[in-house]
């Protein structure tokens, strides 16, 4: 039985290969589009006019990457999910596979986190272009990088799943408002999260947002050493535990909910 | 589970399915049993708890009470079993619009875990005959409703199922796909699978359906054969009448009717049913003054594009009775000793219509 039901969970993981490896161009334009504009303007138009810091790009790739990664795993599920439960129904053929129904969920939120890692890593090469000596990335902490980029889809992917689990197709573009602008903003991505010690009420919103720790964790695997000091970011440790919490708590949450809109 | 001495296909004790702040149940109290290789109908009006049922055999609805079983597999404790042996073809067509028409099916087919091989030769293999082979590479987008119909059938079959639920499947569909449907369904029926179907289509009940149950308000009011559904008309006939009083008097001679109809001998009911429309109105029959109903003439404006109106003053009874035809003479007196006059009479041999709406009664739902 159980070889059964992985069979079934592997042939989905390859229909929805062959569904996005149809749509890739899309999908990377889909992704890409919004962080190509954030590098050029504040990576090489802002410092170049002089009003950011030359430095400043080396401290935004890691958020741009984050924010990146994170959205995309989250289009991957959320969408359609809200379609699929809403009306389009296409899910129930997987649903009456031979497999436990939370399989499908899970299986959206893989795929999902692969999608968000493939938009996440392409950030490198296109800031890499964009930014040319401002591109600055360390390489000693490479492995760190790598988790913390899987780590960031799938924050994203089950953040996507819940948000895909609850959202009824008439509320999408609201809530995709309501959601997203504060997601962006409140993350970390533009600026870190040491330096908001300034304004510390700020600092306090932002440790709510999981893009927050995606962020810093990617500052810390990412920003070199100035002058042989080591940027501050928040505490690996806490970073870890925030992002390993948010995945587990996003994920049962937003089964819980799934569960309850295909069985009724 | 499994009665001792048969073992059904799907056998169904005591359903019961209450939604969420709902205050009735949908489904209230349902048994039945459904012989391998079987066709089974569920009849019912909208809304009589067909739908919910096959969800809660499909295992998309958790029953509130009841056991149920599927092949022996119970629906609640085995659902894994349960989807391994039954294949689904919705009201709605719920095709995987991303994928391309043959990899519906293979795909279908990979969840199943059938292997490569026998999963592409069956996909070409089944779009063949049903006549989708030459368009096996579009997507669905570009199908019609035919044939986004019989693309669910074919991904019903990929993994070779027991048991085939179709919820109304041919609602919706031309008179050929209609035809051509109910041909497969009998040819899957002679190999062995065991089908229930719902469907409002009296006649596609009546031909295809091996056993009928007829539902209402989430109840089974009745489970039987159609020839012995057919025979709960009492007597096996209906008389159907069509009488004529004078507008202003027409209540007044239906009250006067009815009782005497209903005192005619061998008489088990008689029906009240609403005036239909002439088939056919005459040029100009909608522009009498007053002709249509309306109190002081159509308003301005409104009597060149008024749509057929019953005639004014037109009673129409059915009534039930153990011989219909032997009524006529008593029942065309009636309507004279009412006050009225006989438009039409004429003596019905019972369809299972006449068998659903007897049962069901004729109120809107």
């Amino acid at each position: 039985m159980t070889g059964l039901a992985v069979n079934a969970f592997l042939a989905m993981l390859r229909r929805d290969l062959v569904v996005t490896g149809r749509e890739f161009v899309p999908f990377l334009l889909q992704a890409l589009m919004q962080p190509l504009f954030f590098l050029f303007i504040f990576g090489k138009v802002l410092p170049g006019i002089g009003l950011a810091a030359p430095g400043f790009a080396a401290l935004m790739l890691p958020g741009i990457v984050a924010l990146t990664g994170m959205i995309a795993a989250m289009q991957g599920v959320t969408l359609p999910l809200v379609l699929d439960l809403g009306f389009a129904r296409e899910i129930d053929d997987r649903l009456l596979s031979p497999l436990p129904v939370w399989w499908v969920p899970l299986e959206k939120v893989l795929f999902a986190a692969v999608r968000g890692t493939i938009a996440s890593s392409v950030i490198f090469p296109l800031g890499w272009w964009i930014l040319g000596d401002g591109f600055a990335v360390r390489s000693d902490r490479l492995l760190m990088l790598v988790g913390m980029v899987v780590l960031t889809a799938l924050v994203g992917a089950t953040i996507g799943l819940l948000m895909g689990t609850v959202i009824k197709p008439e509320q999408i573009s609201l809530m995709f408002t309501l959601i997203f602008t504060p997601l962006l903003f409140t993350g970390c991505t533009y600026y870190p999260w040491g330096a908001l010690y300034r304004i510390k009420w700020f600092q306090v919103v932002v440790l709510f947002n999981p893009l927050t720790y995606a962020a810093e964790g990617l500052r810390y695997s990412m920003v070199p050493q100035i002058g042989g000091h080591e940027l501050p970011t928040l505490p690996l440790v806490w970073i870890l535990i925030a992002l390993c919490t948010s995945v587990v708590i996003m994920f049962i949450l937003g089964t819980r909910t799934f569960k309850k809109r295909v069985v009724t | 589970m499994t009665t001792p001495g048969k073992s059904a296909a799907i056998e169904v004790r005591n359903l019961v399915k209450r939604y969420a702040k709902s205050n009735t149940n949908a489904v209230d109290g349902v048994s039945f049993d459904v012989s391998p290789g079987q066709i089974f109908g569920l009849l019912g009006p909208n809304g009589a708890g067909k739908t919910t049922i096959i969800g809660t055999l499909t295992t998309f609805i958790r029953p509130t009470e009841g056991k149920s079983s599927i092949m022996g597999f119970d629906i609640v404790d085995s659902p894994i079993d349960v989807k391994r042996r039954i294949a689904v073809v919705p009201q709605q067509s719920n095709l995987d619009r991303s994928l391309k028409v043959r990899e519906i099916l293979t795909f279908h087919a990979a969840y199943h875990g059938i292997a490569r091989k026998q999963r592409e030769a069956l996909a070409d293999k089944l779009l063949g005959e049903l006549g989708l082979g030459e368009r096996k590479n579009e997507k669905v987008s570009r199908y019609s409703g035919g044939m986004a119909q019989r693309l669910m059938i074919a991904r019903a079959l990929m993994h070779a199922p027991d048991v085939l639920f179709l919820d109304e499947p041919t609602n919706n569909l031309d008179p050929q796909s209609r035809l051509f449907l109910w041909e497969r369904i009998r040819s899957l029926n002679a190999q062995g699978l065991t089908i229930l179907l719902t469907t409002h289509d009296m006649d596609e009940a009546d031909k295809l359906c091996d056993r009928i149950a007829i539902m209402d308000h989430g109840k089974i009011l009745v489970n039987d054969t159609p020839a012995e559904l057919k025979k709960l008309i009492p007597g096996g006939s209906v008389l159907e009448l069509r009488a004529w009083a004078d507008p202003a008097e027409a209540v007044r001679v239906g009250a006067r009717l009815l009782p005497a109809l209903r005192a005619l001998p061998g008489v088990t009911k008689v029906d009240e049913a609403a005036a239909e429309p002439p088939a056919a109105p005459p040029p100009g029959a909608g522009k009498k003054p007053g002709g249509g109903g309306w109190p002081g003439g159509p308003p301005p404006g409104m009597a060149p594009a008024a749509p057929a109106q019953p005639e004014p003053g037109i009673l129409v009874y059915r009534v039930y009775a153990d011989a219909a035809n032997t009524l006529i003479g008593a029942a065309a007196q009636a309507v004279v000793s009412a006050g009225a006059e006989v438009r039409d009479v004429s003596v019905k041999h019972p369809t299972l219509e006449e068998v659903f709406i007897f049962l069901t009664g004729r109120h809107l739902r």
